[in-house]
């Protein structure tokens, strides 16, 4: 086992007496089985040793399902490994004496608190907005109560492993969170159980989309490239489907 | 029927009313909600993008008549033609309107994105190399727009305005304006030629990304046709642009 990985950091340091700068820190005790977050705590305790203000960073699950991790690093969100998160990156992926840029993700729409940490609380609304099902209370119905095609229940399956982490809105030069809103409409558009509030749902959910300030798609799909759950630009051509036939054909006047 | 428990309650109160409520709002409420939301914005952006499309394989199958070595015949009566047809001359108006449209919206979006983004950006960038037309549509759409500028002073306001002579041609029993002479003129000229190329090279790039995509904006995306949409989209980005700039490369090398 090599503990001898040297690299250096250069992180954006925001808050406290940082203004809003990259801060350049040396680590010589990498170990390569460490995932990016591990070889964050390391430097965190170095800088705790030293009587330094720690980085603020995100996490929770760290095993690549909870969507709380972020980082943009080396200009991609989640690093660079494909259907990666950043909790998931593990150190073997770099080499002694490499030079590592770690930035927030950075959207008008997620504003840095600290740090690396953002607010994504944007997210939160435009899923608060419509991004739920209306179901009948008291026992809960049998799972396969409801019969669903295996080719649709997988689609929409893939759409509902959207994790909601924002790389998507991170990777877009728009600031796009078409990608994000696109998983969350397709996965209830999909099922039989999502069809109560299917046309509802989709106006809603984008006019909370844009009223947050996300950016408009211009299907450059590097939301698709840098997802970490690999989700299809096709949910967004769905997206644009629904949205279109809601708005001109539904019987919704206002 | 499921109902939502708030929805269930004003629907008690209510009961002995009607339950659908009246429409508040008339048409141009959800219809102009419609349009400035953002997929509204790339809506417009993609039906105005598909007509500048159809229009340019009709302007090319006028273009291509200058290629008959006939002195001119052909193309002046198809100038005449597409001058004074009144179904052609009301197509253009639509057109010109077409072109404003697609490049307000284009630059709006453009604004709009970049307010997006927010003030601060990425020290380090990673643009993958299929990217490179999409995230530049902006600028390339300006090119282009310049072009078509230069290029209506230069034919357009001639034929419209201009003092050009009247010349026979074989498809009509009267004389028409000869706008093939300052066309070979213009084709003559190194520089002319030159920047006719590059901005055709340019169009090539904005229709890369802007064919497939002004499909993926309408939602016509089918996992059988979408590739089909992909090939035939690079086809049209790179035949149509090169169809046209044969014309004053031929021009410049054979007949200067
Ligand atoms: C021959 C002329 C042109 C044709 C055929 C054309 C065609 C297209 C098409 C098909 C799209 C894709 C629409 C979509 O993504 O849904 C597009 C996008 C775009 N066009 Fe054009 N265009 C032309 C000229 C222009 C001009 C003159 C401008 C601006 C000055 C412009 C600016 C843009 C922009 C900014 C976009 C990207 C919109 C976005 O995705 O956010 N285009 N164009
Ligand atoms: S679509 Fe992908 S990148 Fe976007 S929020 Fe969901 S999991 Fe994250
Ligand atoms: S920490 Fe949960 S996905 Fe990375």
């Amino acid at each position: 086992m090599s503990n001898n990985m040297r690299l250096t950091l250069k992180i954006w340091r925001q808050g406290g007496k940082y203004k809003g700068e990259f801060v350049t820190y040396k680590l010589d005790n990498v170990n390569e089985h460490m995932s990016f977050l591990e070889m964050l705590d390391v430097l965190n305790e170095q800088l705790i040793a030293n009587r330094e203000e720690p980085v603020a960073f995100e996490h929770d699950c760290r095993e690549g399902i909870c969507g709380t991790c972020s980082l943009v690093i080396d200009g991609r969100a989640h690093g660079p490994m494909k259907g990666t998160t950043t909790c998931q990156l593990h150190m073997r992926h770099y080499k002694d004496g490499e030079t590592i840029v770690i930035e927030p993700f950075r959207a008008k729409a997620f504003p840095v608190i600290r740090d690396l940490v953002v607010d994504r609380s944007s997210f939160d609304r435009i899923i608060q907005s419509g991004g739920y099902v209306n179901v009948n209370t008291g026992q809960a119905q049998d799972a396969n109560a409801i019969p669903i095609e295996k080719d649709q229940a997988g689609e929409a399956f893939d759409a509902a492993a959207c994790i909601g982490c924002g790389a998507c809105v991170a990777a877009c030069p728009n600031a796009s969170a078409m990608l994000f809103t696109s998983a969350k409409v397709s996965h209830l558009a999909l099922l039989p159980q999502g069809m109560v509030e299917r046309k509802k749902r989709v106006l809603e959910m984008v006019a909370q989309m844009d009223k947050e300030g996300f950016g408009k798609c211009s299907n450059v799909t590097a939301c698709e490239a840098e997802c970490p759950k690999e989700i299809s630009v096709g949910n967004i051509a769905r997206l644009n489907r629904e949205y279109i036939a809601a708005s001109l054909a539904s019987e919704t006047t206002n | 029927m499921l109902i939502s428990a708030q929805d269930s309650v004003s629907l008690r109160t209510k009961c002995s009313r009607n339950i659908t409520k009246k429409p508040t709002h008339h048409f141009m409420s959800w219809f102009t909600k419609f349009l400035v939301s953002s997929i509204g914005q790339k809506f417009i952006m993609s039906l105005t993008g598909i007509f500048l499309m159809l229009f340019l394989i009709v302007h090319l199958l006028g273009n291509l008549q200058l290629l008959n070595d006939d002195g001119g015949d052909a193309f002046n009566a198809y100038t005449y033609f597409m001058t004074h047809n009144p179904l052609i001359k009301t197509i253009s108006y639509l057109l010109y309107a077409t072109i404003l449209l697609h490049a307000w919206q284009g630059i709006a979006l453009w604004q709009q994105n970049k307010a997006s983004r927010g003030a601060s950006r990425y020290a380090v960038n990673h643009v993958r190399s299929n990217e490179r037309a999409s995230r530049n549509m902006a600028w390339l759409g300006i090119v282009i727009f310049i072009f078509i500028l230069l290029h209506m002073w230069q034919f357009w306001f001639q034929m419209k305005f201009g003092t050009l002579p009247a010349v026979e041609v074989t498809a009509y029993d009267h004389p028409v304006k000869d706008l093939f002479t300052p066309v070979a003129a213009a084709f003559s000229n190194m520089f002319y030629v030159l920047f006719y190329v590059v901005s055709m090279v340019v169009i090539a790039f904005h229709l890369w990304h802007g064919f497939w995509s002004s499909f993926q904006t309408l939602g016509l995306n089918h996992k059988k046709y979408t590739p089909l949409i992909k090939i035939v989209g690079v086809a049209y980005a790179v035949l149509i642009p090169a169809a046209f700039a044969v014309i004053p490369l031929v021009f410049y090398f054979t007949r200067a």
